[in-house]
């Protein structure tokens, strides 16, 4: 099988902009108090991710350019790699901020994660339901964040490693047609 | 740097920390935020308890007008401010000022004007007994540092 290196391949290797930097997550952090704000972006940094912080549901949705009925311009290339909010705010909580995002085309694949004071089983069972990733009971804990920025950027490197050995695959399809290790291929679910 | 003075100061920031906990006026929390602190945020600690006395001024200062008139109390503001002291108390530590806090959502929660009275005294005393405290405690790492020193460790079991 002949060795071919193809443009779209090597675009993948290039494209930083689709996976991001997998060293620099960006979070988005929503909470109403001004002490909890302070913490959780200091938590983040300390955790080298690049930190975003609001002080309430509508700011993050206007962030993300969800709170107008037309999509805004601009918006496409903003990469937010995790959302954390907290439950109880004043005006939309936490809850209703997580059914929007899970509602938007742009960001429902983002990972919403609820942080609560309160331990009310019904209250995170709803969140998960709704397709929440996590929920954190505060004050949030270091190793909590460390456990969700590893999870995450697992994801992102498997993803990102998935995506590039599917395209092999497709490309070994094209341009082997007779080739044995076709039935092989077919086989190998992505 | 003298370092018997640098010791003896050292000595001294360790023991008020250490009793400022076993008097129950922190928890762990604070160790928390002061593990979150570093060179590059040498001020990190001061300034959320900064932030959280300010809050805790304000949410006092609303719950005693909510609470003012017996005859007319609103005890959903009441109880949206205890929520919020609650919160941000345990966020730093604020041991004495979060288990007033419980207490408080108690009385709150059955409508007892009188018993929230007391709580919203008893909150506001502990937060400002717990503002002086520190602030002995933040100068006492300001003697440290001045005098060359380092600010400690210490371990808390």
């Amino acid at each position: 099988m002949a060795e071919v290196l193809l443009p779209r391949k090597m675009e993948m290797a290039n494209d930083p902009s689709k996976f991001g930097s997998p060293d620099l997550l960006h979070v988005l952090a929503v909470d109403d108090s001004h002490v909890d704000r302070k913490f959780i972006e200091r938590l983040l940094r300390v955790s080298s991710c690049k930190v975003t912080v609001v002080d309430s549901a509508t700011r993050a949705l206007q962030y993300l350019g969800l709170d107008v009925e037309v999509k805004s311009v601009g918006f496409e290339d903003l990469k937010v790699n995790l959302i954390m909010t907290d439950y109880s705010m004043p005006g939309m909580t936490g809850y209703e901020l997580l059914k929007k995002i899970k509602e938007s085309s742009a960001f429902r694949e983002v990972p919403v994660v609820i942080m609560s004071s309160e331990n009310i089983l019904p209250r995170i069972d709803r969140c998960l339901e709704e397709g929440a990733e996590d929920f954190l009971l505060k004050p949030v804990k270091l190793s909590d964040v460390k456990r969700l920025r590893d999870s995450l950027m697992k994801v992102e490197d498997l993803s990102f490693t998935k995506s590039t050995q599917k395209r092999e695959l497709e490309t070994e399809n094209v341009y082997s047609f007779d080739s044995p290790v076709q039935s092989q291929l077919k086989r190998t679910k992505i | 740097m003298n370092t018997i003075v640098v010791a003896q100061l050292q000595r001294q920031f360790q023991d008020y920390m250490v009793s400022l906990y076993q008097q129950g006026y922190l928890d762990n929390q604070f160790t928390e935020l002061r593990k979150l602190q570093d060179e590059g945020s040498p001020d990190f600690v001061a300034e959320v308890v900064s932030l959280f006395f300010d809050d805790c001024a304000k949410l006092i200062n609303d719950m005693s007008i909510s609470l003012e008139r017996p005859d007319h109390v609103d005890f959903k503001q009441v109880d949206s401010g205890v929520h919020q002291l609650k919160g941000s108390s345990s966020s730093v530590g604020a041991r004495r000022v979060k288990n007033v806090c419980i207490a408080f959502k108690e009385c709150c929660d059955v409508q007892n004007r009188e018993g929230c009275l007391r709580c919203l005294q008893q909150v506001d005393y502990e937060y400002k007994m717990l503002k002086t405290k520190l602030q002995d405690l933040f100068n006492l790492e300001q003697q440290i540092l001045q005098a060359g020193g380092t600010i400690p460790q210490v371990d808390i079991n």
